[in-house]
């Protein structure tokens, strides 16, 4: 394209831009959205998994919301505050929001859903760990006391960490088997209106919705396509407008993007950071030692994959900490693609040639390319690898009861080292049975120790000295293999304004959401 | 005829308790279980977590223990709850069986009509052009995976032509009622019907075929011959007639599979039916969920064994009920 070309268009693109701003957002319309698998409920503070999250992250409110670079926004709190020492949380809600069904929102809810997740949400009860009490002086005004500063604390409470359960509905009953699980009540945009198992679900705006104006959308379908070319399909042919990230394999990424009137983009995730490595078995085989795992840092083409296999998207992972996470630093032991190096480390770690098991994640055909890939690299450096195939409960498994050489992964890090990273690091969370923890069998009393002070030291400073150094031990140790910091392209029509603002993405992102006619 | 029926629905209850006891295990052999999956998808690591979702689902019993309760539940006629979907087993697979039931119904109702016509066709006009094309497209229908053949008709009708709908059971938020809904959701039933009303249809087309001209060369033909009938009316009333009981076993035996659905086509054209929801309970170890449908398939397909031992009294009187 000539200079005069790329002139002329961003000059329309200006021009566009300005016409659309001056338009401003437009109330009304329909918009379809796939959501994949269907989810088992829409009752946030009894199921955690991500569809719940994205459709009822519409229904629910966390006390705060998160910008893309993970700082707090007002939620159902207007304003927050932090004592000099780091142990008062003092958050004033926003007067006059009402649950769908009319009752008001008051802080007694807030005290009751805290005690409700404690009971029901695995990862809330992790982040309450640090919580001494929680006060209500009035209806408007939560103060939250820690045993200590605990550094991640302002940044638990967005929806799907911390979502907002209505006292009046769910006092006195049996959680798991309230019949309101089935029409979820809760104080966000939209209200639940219908769910035709396996076809689509159904949300309404809510008319009396606390931030004035909002949302400007009358209804969203989430459309269940358990198939993922059908669902590519199902945009291609104009039934859907919005493909959430992940929601298509990343082969047609290229193609939908495309199409007419289509936009793309891998914003939204940086609160969840989904981080990918190989968990690199320390226990036993040629993956115990050391110069293996970082003769398979330098064997692996990263940003080949990130370039054919994730179309580009995404970052060459430098280390355990995602670029978005809090205290990352890039100040650590480089792992370029290098073979030659690969080679000369396997020969001083005497590898010869046993064979490595190396699990995909059998998480669709984008996982199973990448692993041919990652294979390929092995091979190349002379690595004798069998691939193992399985199912997601099967990976599960193995994976748990460390059965493996090598294993695919991704896991979000929730903005937080304390919170999303430090767990499959430090000697603690060494335990069978669960594929989420400490898998490899790593394990450094220094970094346990850095661990377990960087969660509660204060202030920020001091945190970022702490995470700083346990990051370059890290990546000298290579516990595991880290490949990219993900980014799940979200496709949607052009017409679909502002649907990505903050960290979480689509999960809540329909508030603020319009569509031009 | 009434003790047969009853001997053999005691058989059934017999054979069908020894398939629950055997479905019990095979899954169970799976690797993973509900528990971790199910924390998977909630992003949670804890242990405790873990721990806590098997108490609650009883998984951590002793298998015998959990057998027993699971076939205590059955002969109450309780299929138990569904892990993953919190909800009674027997709601959702009732939810859901209109849905597969109109698609497998449809289909059965299409490859019946159609194979039998032109299997009939076939061997009526054995040895001419008619023949060979009839054969070839069998041939090809019955060979071509079905997920190919769905992919290739929503490729067609629905990308290239936008004829007809991809996905779903009807229109989403189109809001329609009375005939306008029957039209929309007859337009969603046509490509999944058809790819899998292909296959059975080719199946039907063939052993129709094979079968007329094998009675076609008996005697008793040769005497309706004889006897001045027109070949319309021998090949109508008599060849093809005789010829049926192979395919009443067959159109028996699929009879059977009706209930269970039809898990590529279902999952490929988003169609919310019960294929579907085995797909997902399988995926997700949702023992309870996948036990249940089992349950029910294989009351159904015994039933149906039952049924067509009745028709082919009707189809061929000579058959007599012997106990």
């Amino acid at each position: 394209m000539s200079k005069r070309k790329i002139l002329m268009s961003l000059a329309t693109m200006c021009v566009l831009s300005t016409a659309a701003v001056a338009e401003g957002p437009k109330p009304g319309g329909v918009v379809n959205a796939v959501i994949q698998p269907e989810p088992p409920s829409l009752m946030m503070g009894l199921v955690q998994n991500g569809p719940t999250q994205m459709v009822a992250g519409n229904i629910y409110e966390g006390l705060l919301r998160y910008s893309p670079k993970l700082d707090p926004l007002p939620g159902l709190a207007e304003t927050w505050s932090v004592s000099e020492d780091g142990r008062v949380y003092t958050f004033k809600l926003v007067k006059g929001v009402t649950w769908h069904d009319g009752k008001p929102f008051t802080s007694a809810d807030v005290l009751f859903s805290i005690e409700f997740l404690k009971q029901t949400h695995a990862r809330a009860r992790g982040n309450l760990v640090q919580l001494d009490k929680v006060e209500a002086p009035d209806e408007s005004t939560v103060v939250f006391t820690l045993k200590q500063p605990f550094g991640p604390f302002i940044g638990i409470f967005e929806v799907g960490s911390l979502p907002m359960i209505p006292k009046h509905i769910y006092e006195g009953t049996n959680f798991k088997t309230n019949p309101a699980n089935n029409t979820p009540v809760g104080t966000g945009p939209f209200m639940f209106k219908e769910w035709q198992k396996g076809s689509f679900i159904r949300l309404v705006k809510n008319p009396n919705y606390h931030v004035k104006g909002k949302p400007n959308i009358d209804e969203i379908y989430w459309n269940v396509i358990p198939d993922a070319a059908a669902r590519s399909v199902a945009y291609e042919t104009g039934k859907v407008d919005v493909l959430p990230g992940g929601s298509v394999e990343n082969f047609d990424v290229p193609r939908l993007s495309k199409l007419k009137n289509t936009c793309v983009t891998g914003a939204g995730w940086e609160f969840f950071s989904p981080h990918s490595w190989l968990w690199l078995n320390n226990r036993s085989g040629p993956t115990a030692n050391k110069k293996f795992r970082q003769a398979l840092m330098f064997a692996i083409d990263r940003n080949m994959a990130k370039d054919v296999v994730w179309n580009g998207l995404g970052k060459v992972a430098t280390g355990p900490s995602g670029s978005a996470i809090k205290y990352y630093t890039s100040a650590v032991p480089k792992y370029d693609y290098d073979p030659a190096k690969a080679k000369a480390l396997l020969k001083e770690a005497g590898y010869n040639g046993e064979k490595v098991r190396m699990l995909p994640l059998p998480y669709g055909e984008t996982w199973q390319r990448w692993a041919e890939m990652v294979r390929q690299n092995l091979q190349d450096v002379g690595i004798n690898v069998e691939m193992i195939a399985t199912d997601v409960p099967g990976w599960n498994q193995k994976v748990s009861e460390w059965d493996y050489d090598i294993a695919f992964t991704y896991l979000y890090q929730y903005g937080d080292p304390a919170l999303g990273v430090g767990r499959n690091y430090v000697s603690s969370q060494i335990a069978k049975g669960s594929p989420f923890n400490n898998v490899e069998g790593y394990s450094n009393s220094e970094i346990d120790k850095l661990f377990a002070d960087g969660a509660v030291a204060f202030p920020d400073s001091a945190r970022e000295e702490i995470y700083a150094k346990a990051q370059k031990i890290l990546v000298e140790d290579v516990p595991v293999a880290w490949m990219l910091e993900l980014q799940f392209p979200t496709i949607t029509r052009c017409s679909v304004k502002n649907l990505i603002t903050t960290g979480i993405g689509v999960n809540d992102g329909f508030r603020d959401a319009w569509i031009e006619k | 005829m009434i003790s047969f029926i009853a001997q053999r629905i005691a058989k059934a209850i017999i054979v069908l308790l020894a398939l629950v006891v055997l479905n019990f295990f095979l899954i169970r052999m799976a690797p993973g279980d509900p528990a971790v999956v199910m924390a998977g998808e909630a992003g949670a690591g804890d242990q405790l977590f873990i721990v806590q979702l098997r108490e609650k689902f009883g998984l951590d019993q002793p298998l015998p223990v959990q057998l027993f309760l699971y076939v205590k539940g059955i002969l109450s006629l309780d299929l138990g709850f569904s892990f993953r979907q919190q909800m009674p087993v027997s709601t959702l697979i009732l939810q859901r069986l209109p849905a597969t039931l109109l698609l497998t119904g449809t289909a059965f109702a299409i490859s019946l009509a159609f194979g039998i016509l032109f299997g009939a066709l076939a061997a009526r006009f054995a040895g001419t052009w008619a023949d060979t094309a009839i054969t070839v497209a069998a041939l090809i229908f019955y060979a071509t995976p079905l997920f190919w053949v769905a992919l290739m008709a929503i490729l067609l009708f629905s990308v290239a032509m936008d004829w007809l709908p991809s996905f779903g059971y009807e229109t989403v938020g189109a809001g329609y009622t009375g005939l306008t809904h029957v039209f929309d959701v007859a337009a969603h039933l046509i490509l999944p019907a058809t790819t899998i009303g292909l296959f059975f249809m080719a199946t039907y087309a063939r052993m129709t075929r094979a079968s007329m001209l094998e009675v076609g060369r008996l005697d008793f033909v040769k005497t309706a011959r004889a006897k001045g009938l027109s070949d319309t009316v021998i090949q109508r009333r008599h060849v093809l007639r005789n010829a049926l009981l192979p395919v009443v076993t067959l159109a028996g035996l699929q009879a059977g599979t009706l209930v269970g659905g039809a898990v590529l086509t279902e999952t490929v054209f988003a169609w919310p039916g019960i294929g579907r929801l085995m797909y997902e309970a399988l995926l997700q170890r949702d023992y309870n969920l996948l036990l249940g449908v089992f349950v029910v398939c294989s009351a159904m397909v015994l039933a149906f064994n039952l049924i067509t031992d009745l028709v082919y009294r009707s189809v061929d009187p000579r058959i007599e009920f012997a106990a």
